[in-house]
């Protein structure tokens, strides 16, 4: 999977498979690492640094008529960052995609039609499909940010921010 | 041995009533005459469309319903043959008994079709809706907002004097349990449904689009005047109770959907939160799936659009014709949030209007009508509070619909040709059972817990008059607890810091305790007794007390369906006078 020429309409997603229970994979400008569980990659290989992106950092202004982009959000727009968030339920125990939310989510809108998203969620889809992380601990998620609606073929689920290619650690 | 062949014999027979033909409306229907309604007859399994016989009082159904029955072979998704009549309409009123036939699947279903007085008793209704309000949160409200001197309130609720209650009964076809699509659905069409739908019966087939549906009271005052209808919720206006006054589908989460049906019905006044299903899906923040912009569609249909509390008077003001206040991307804040801790969402939206603001101006708006109109106003937030038993927030909240009514009953004493209704549509398994007092010795706060005499009395104080106390954090203050719950951390304490979040999901799917209130000074960790899979505390099943002024009030007494309701609201307009 080459992570330098993606498809702004395809979230990057590879084959699904279990994932290494100890050690995990990070695909980072097409250098394959092999990290420790929670170890930091901006140790491991400064020049490829992912950019910090804050949950607070990602509108400049949210109105009833909607809400526009912090120019951080455009300049990383491609770029591979690091976003820290808990992982809402998913659709299904082992999926490839899933939702980065700011807090925890006490309501599971794939699951109840009573409830919705945050405004300000962010979908994670992983390079290849992992089961589903503790929800009471947060979670770094890195990946390729991609901004902009977005409607997943296959759930029909629309996003207006992605980490594509992404991997995710306990913080 | 002999227990097992019983329960073998329980389970045939089940399967046995299961499997004889469903027919929509179902049995002991109430159904306003000449009102629409979709006709549906479901086979247990595939039949021949000339066996298939249909009879209402022993005359072919085309005879009574206006049209014929289309014949369905199979249905999609289902191995089963249906026949189908959209909208359907008896004109006469009386008892109908609807005979359905197709070899050995026979079932016989009753009707009550009723018309009203020829002359209206009432212009206008207003129809306060107090989403989950139990017995509870009205004692608290009064506690709270009015105090109490040596056991006697120091004050009255709005509510305490409407003349006339009645104890409704809020179960829904399908379960003795309930939820705001389905209660809000029969006061809106006088047909009780399945928990989840709006506006139809819950047919077997998928589509949740496709459900036999039954006429709501904007159709119903499309369909007989020029009646203005009014929606006001602190929701998001596509929210299951709002959405019963316009939308029909077997799934209240099909919000855009929904909000097509509120602009094809366009009532006159809309004020809520929930844009983001307004906008297109290129915008960033909608939650729509289509690049449909109905923003843009209402505007152009001749709506006066407003955004904040601020747009909201001057749109009031101006004496515009149709309004849509959208004042949130989803539900809007709490009152506790909006007028005082300023928590929540509202640093992003920081001039969201109050129910009593917005109730104003959608009254004087709709008053213009002199054919009257009908306004549904509903306090959301007391319901979306109680299910995380956020009591402080849900209290507060049930003063502000308290608020509101008061404007709508002084309305209505200059102007008395109007129904006044104030209800739940479900209620909430809360009680306040004393007080809890910082100042009692220790550390442990449930020796803090004040029952019997020991409650004696909070020590809230309002200051300034608002109605609602001067701060939230007394040191004694009311104890409420929910009596079902899931795993969560009690804190004994108001949430100063946002709306409660009392169990998140774990990577079993279960709801545990959220981990953020576990180092709260003093809490606990109650264990639940709800299932795993249940977020937040549920609905109770307990009858809702109604209570109502103005004419046709007096029909509300003793014991009703919740589908009842809505007759006597049509009866107050008189929607169906004798044909003559």
């Amino acid at each position: 999977m080459i992570l330098s020429h993606p498809s702004r309409n395809r979230p990057a997603a590879g084959p699904a498979g279990p994932a290494a229970p100890a050690r995990r994979a990070f695909v980072v400008h097409g250098t394959r690492l092999l990290l420790g569980a929670g170890c930091a990659i901006l140790v491991a290989h400064p020049a490829t640094a992912a950019a910090r992106l804050d949950f607070d950092e990602l509108y400049a202004k949210v109105t009833v008529l909607g809400l526009t982009f912090s120019d951080k959000v455009k300049s990383l727009d491609g770029q591979i960052v690091t976003m820290r968030g808990f992982m809402a339920p998913p659709l299904k125990a082992e999926a490839n995609f899933f939702v980065l939310t700011e807090i925890p989510m006490s309501i599971c809108p794939f699951c109840s039609s009573d409830s919705d998203w945050p405004d300000n969620i962010v979908v994670i889809y992983l390079d290849r499909a992992q089961t589903f992380a503790q929800a009471n601990a947060p979670i770094d998620a890195t990946g390729r940010l991609e901004v902009g609606s977005w409607t997943d073929p296959a759930t029909g689920f629309v996003s207006l921010l992605r980490l594509v290619g992404a991997s995710f650690s306990k913080v | 041995m002999r227990i097992l062949a019983a329960v073998l014999a329980a389970t045939t027979c089940l399967i046995g009533v299961a499997n004889a033909a469903n027919v929509f409306p179902i049995d002991r229907a109430t159904i306003l005459a000449g009102s629409a309604f979709d006709f549906k007859v479901e086979f247990a399994g595939v039949v021949k469309a000339e066996d298939v016989s249909i009879t209402i009082n022993g005359e072919p159904a085309a005879k009574i319903l206006g049209k014929d029955v289309a014949f369905i072979a199979k249905e999609e998704g289902v191995d089963a043959s249906a026949v189908l009549l959209r909208a359907a309409k008896v004109i006469k009123p009386g008892l109908y008994t609807v005979e359905v036939k197709a070899g050995n699947d026979t079932k016989t279903v009753h009707w009550d079709v009723y018309g009203t007085p020829d002359t209206p008793k009432a212009k206008n209704i207003i129809f306060f809706l107090g989403d989950g309000m139990s017995v509870a949160h009205r004692t608290g409200a009064r506690l709270l907002s009015k105090g109490m001197t040596e056991g006697k309130a120091d004050g009255r609720l709005a509510m305490d004097d409407l003349d006339h209650m009645a104890f409704i009964g809020t179960s829904s076809t399908n379960a003795i349990a309930t939820d705001s699509a389905n209660t809000m659905s029969a006061h809106m069409t006088g047909h009780k449904t399945a928990v989840n739908a709006l506006g139809v019966y819950a047919d077997r087939t998928k589509d949740p689009l496709d459900d036999p549906r039954v006429e709501n009271v904007t159709e119903a005052l499309a369909r007989t005047g020029r009646k203005s209808v009014g929606i006001v919720t602190t929701a998001e206006v596509e929210d299951a109770t709002p959405a019963a006054v316009v939308a029909h589908t077997r799934l209240r989460d099909r919000k855009a959907e929904i909000v097509e049906m509120m602009f094809a019905l366009k009532p006159e006044v809309v004020l809520g939160g929930g844009s983001a299903y307004f906008l297109p899906k290129s915008t960033p923040g909608s939650k729509r799936k289509d690049d449909q912009d109905f923003i843009k569609a209402f505007t152009e249909a001749g709506y006066s659009l407003a955004t904040d509390a601020g747009a909201l008077q001057a749109v009031g003001q101006a004496n515009a014709g149709k309004i849509l206040g959208l004042f949130h991307t989803g539900n809007m804040d709490s009152v506790l949030d909006r007028k005082f801790l300023k928590k929540g969402t509202v640093n992003k939206f920081p001039d969201q209007p109050g129910l009593v603001d917005m109730t104003k101006v959608a009254l004087a708006q709709l008053a213009k009508n002199p054919d009257g109109f009908f306004l549904m106003v509903e306090g959301a937030t007391i319901d979306k509070m109680s299910h995380p038993m956020d009591w402080d927030r849900a209290l507060y909240d049930t003063i502000e619909f308290d608020q509101a009514l008061r404007v709508a009953m002084d309305f209505a004493k200059e102007h008395p040709d109007t129904l006044v209704v104030a209800t739940p549509d479900h209620t909430h398994g809360v009680s306040i059972i004393g007080t809890i007092d910082d100042d009692k010795p220790g550390e442990d706060m449930r020796e803090k817990v004040g029952v019997y005499a020991a409650a004696g009395f909070p020590n809230y104080t309002d200051a300034d008059g608002d109605g609602y106390p001067d701060k939230v954090d007394v040191s004694r203050r009311l104890a409420v607890f929910a009596n079902n719950f899931p795993d969560y951390y009690e804190t004994w304490q108001p949430k100063m810091n946002g709306p409660f979040d009392p169990a998140i999901k774990n990577e079993k799917g279960e709801y545990v305790a959220n981990a953020a209130y576990k180092d709260a000074p003093g809490a606990v960790l109650r264990i639940g007794n709800i299932p795993r899979s249940t977020d937040t505390a549920v609905h109770a099943v307990d009858d809702g007390i109604l209570q109502a002024s103005g004419p046709g009030s007096e029909a509300f007494k003793g014991y009703l369906e919740e589908s009842d309701v809505y007759r006597v609201l049509v009866e107050a307009f008189a929607l169906a006078p004798a044909q003559k």
